[in-house]
């Protein structure tokens, strides 16, 4: 049997949200089961910063149904906050206030928070302590605002954008982190543009568009959708693909999508692979860097929302 | 696979104890506000300025002796500058900085964003009261001691009227535009509002103006009430009309960010 929606971390049914003229989410559909590490993707301006604030309970919702450990975020709003993590996108501390006061303040907003201490020294922000947050880099801000957003031992966390401006050595630690959180049972939904976050962290990506769910699954499912593979080779540019089409069954696609880059699109079985192999016997050319792969997020992702740049 | 060892972030939510979250945030403010060279600038340097010159320098017609009739007027400026321009300015570059949305989403009551802020100007108002008044004593300040329950009256009447036009301005529009707007404000009531030049000698329609504003009624009542000694019931309504009226106002235009 399957979980059911009531027992959800999150819900949400329908969203719409406007502002002025502009849709920004438009009818969207969300559940995330408890103790599950939840990834938002979209271009810029796709929704997900709206999605996030109205299930913070920041933003009404103009039309749908969100509901957050059962809770209406707007009306339930004391009861649920308590119980929620909030890390929003850039800010979220007074520009004079030293780092460790910060974290000490929303501390004390929660009956049995985390040691404030041990969470800066974790985030490698004790040497910032006494730092105003407006000289702290862009990294280290985020750093407190995430600190922030788990101080109080939340049940369910928001994370938009957790790891943006954050160096590498940061961005793993916030990967183990949100491992961490979700194997000790804490429901994670963030937002992110890095594929390889989302890949890496989420039990469940979403990807939205113009305020719409155009994909939803697990990592694996949205990336192996079917057995669809690549096959991918280098050697003289213009060779004629197409006896090579014909040879290979209906379902593969050839192409050259860059001089010299050749791409067989499809089912890539051994067979394909002969296939492929004794053509190019045929035409004298040596294929470099023969290799067969999945297609990655990225991909999945720049296929749904296209690749011209948004703004 | 973690360097965390399990349980580490086991969910125990909870809200913290009201007394400690509002007066953690009130105290937060409170050192902030003492640590921002501007602030202090407007709170205590320029007040205290101006009492000194006002009170050793012959520039302004002002009754003698000087400095007790100096004095209230600058008890007046210094709550006009806390409350109001001070409170306005970082309200509204918290705002841009994320902060009151940052506190909205703990256990923080809605309300307390605003009233911890009002307990951290009151704190600041003490500290103003406390150095103000020793520098006037040093100057040779006399008040009247039946003045001194009516006056600590005007001035937390004259904190709410402040206060509640502070967060009126400060918590609408951009943190850039308050910040003009703030010091305009401030600096026509000091010339013109019944700071620097009693309410009296304004000329004209002025005069009656002045004492109908915040600024005019909280510096004519602290006079009446430390150099005669009585209870201006007159200028307590005016701050409390203004406190109402504005704090109405602001519940339905503060804005987080």
């Amino acid at each position: 049997m399957s979980p059911s929606a009531s027992s959800a971390a999150v819900e949400v049914c329908g969203l719409v949200r406007s502002f002025g003229t502009v849709r920004a989410v438009d009818g969207l559909d969300l559940l995330v089961q408890p103790a599950t590490v939840l990834g938002l993707l979209g271009p810029n301006g796709a929704g997900k910063t709206t999605t996030v604030e109205v299930c913070e309970g920041f933003l009404r919702p103009d039309a749908g149904m969100v509901r957050v450990l059962g809770l209406d975020p707007i009306t339930d709003s004391a009861a649920l906050r308590p119980r929620m993590g909030v890390m929003p996108q850039g800010g979220g501390a007074y520009p004079g206030v030293r780092a460790g006061e910060m974290l000490s303040l929303v501390a004390a907003c929660s009956a049995r928070p985390l040691d404030v201490g041990w969470l800066l020294n974790v985030l490698g922000l004790t040497g910032v302590a006494r730092v105003p947050y407006k000289r702290l880099s862009g990294g280290q801000q985020q750093r407190l605002a995430l600190a922030c957003a788990l101080v109080g031992r939340p049940e369910v966390v928001f994370l938009d954008e957790p790891t943006a401006g954050m160096d590498p050595q940061a961005r793993r630690l916030v990967w183990d982190i949100i491992t961490s959180l979700r194997a000790d049972g804490v429901s994670v939904v963030f937002t992110t543009h890095l594929m390889e976050e989302a890949e890496a962290l989420a039990d469940q990506v979403v990807i939205i568009d113009h305020g719409r769910v155009v994909a939803k699954g697990s990592p694996a499912d949205l990336t192996s959708a079917g057995t669809q593979r690549q096959l991918r080779f280098r050697a003289r540019p213009g060779l004629d693909l197409g006896p090579l089409g014909t040879a290979l069954p209906e379902d593969c696609r050839t192409s050259e999508p860059r001089p010299g880059e050749y791409l067989v699109d499809g089912l890539i079985d051994p067979q394909v692979m002969a296939t492929v192999t004794a053509w190019c016997a045929q035409q004298g050319v040596f294929a470099e860097d023969l290799r067969v792969s999945r297609r990655s997020l990225e991909d999945v992702f720049l296929e749904l929302t296209g690749r011209e740049l948004r703004s | 696979m973690t360097s965390f060892s399990p349980g580490t972030f086991t969910p125990a939510p909870g809200r913290g104890r009201l007394s400690r979250m509002l007066l953690t945030q009130a105290r937060t403010e409170f050192i902030l506000t003492l640590r921002n060279g501007e602030q202090v600038l407007l709170t205590l340097l320029i007040p205290l300025g101006l009492l000194v010159a006002l009170t050793l320098l012959n520039v302004v017609p002002i009754p003698s002796p000087r400095v007790d009739n100096v004095t209230p007027r600058i008890l007046a400026l210094a709550v006009m500058s806390t409350a109001f321009t001070g409170q306005a300015i970082a309200l509204g570059f918290d705002r841009r900085y994320g902060v009151l949305k940052r506190l909205a989403a703990t256990a923080l009551p809605r309300w307390s964003l605003i009233a911890g802020r009002m307990l951290a100007v009151l704190g600041v108002v003490l500290v103003q009261l406390v150095i103000l008044g020793a520098v006037a004593f040093a100057l040779g300040w006399h008040l009247s001691p039946p003045g001194l329950a009516p006056a600590a009256l005007l001035i937390l009447a004259g904190t709410a009227a402040f206060g509640a036009l502070g967060v009126l301005l400060g918590g609408a529009l951009r943190a850039e535009v308050v910040l003009a707007v703030a010091n305009l404000v401030w600096l026509l009531l000091v010339v013109a509002g019944g700071i620097v030049l009693s309410v009296h000698t304004l000329p004209g329609a002025l005069s009656g103006i002045a004492a109908a504003l915040p600024s005019g009624a909280l510096a004519e009542g602290l006079r009446t009430a430390l150099v005669a000694g009585v209870t201006p019931w007159a200028a307590l309504g005016v701050l409390l009309a203004w406190a109402a009226g504005a704090a109405i106002l602001a519940a339905r235009t503060l804005r987080l960010s």
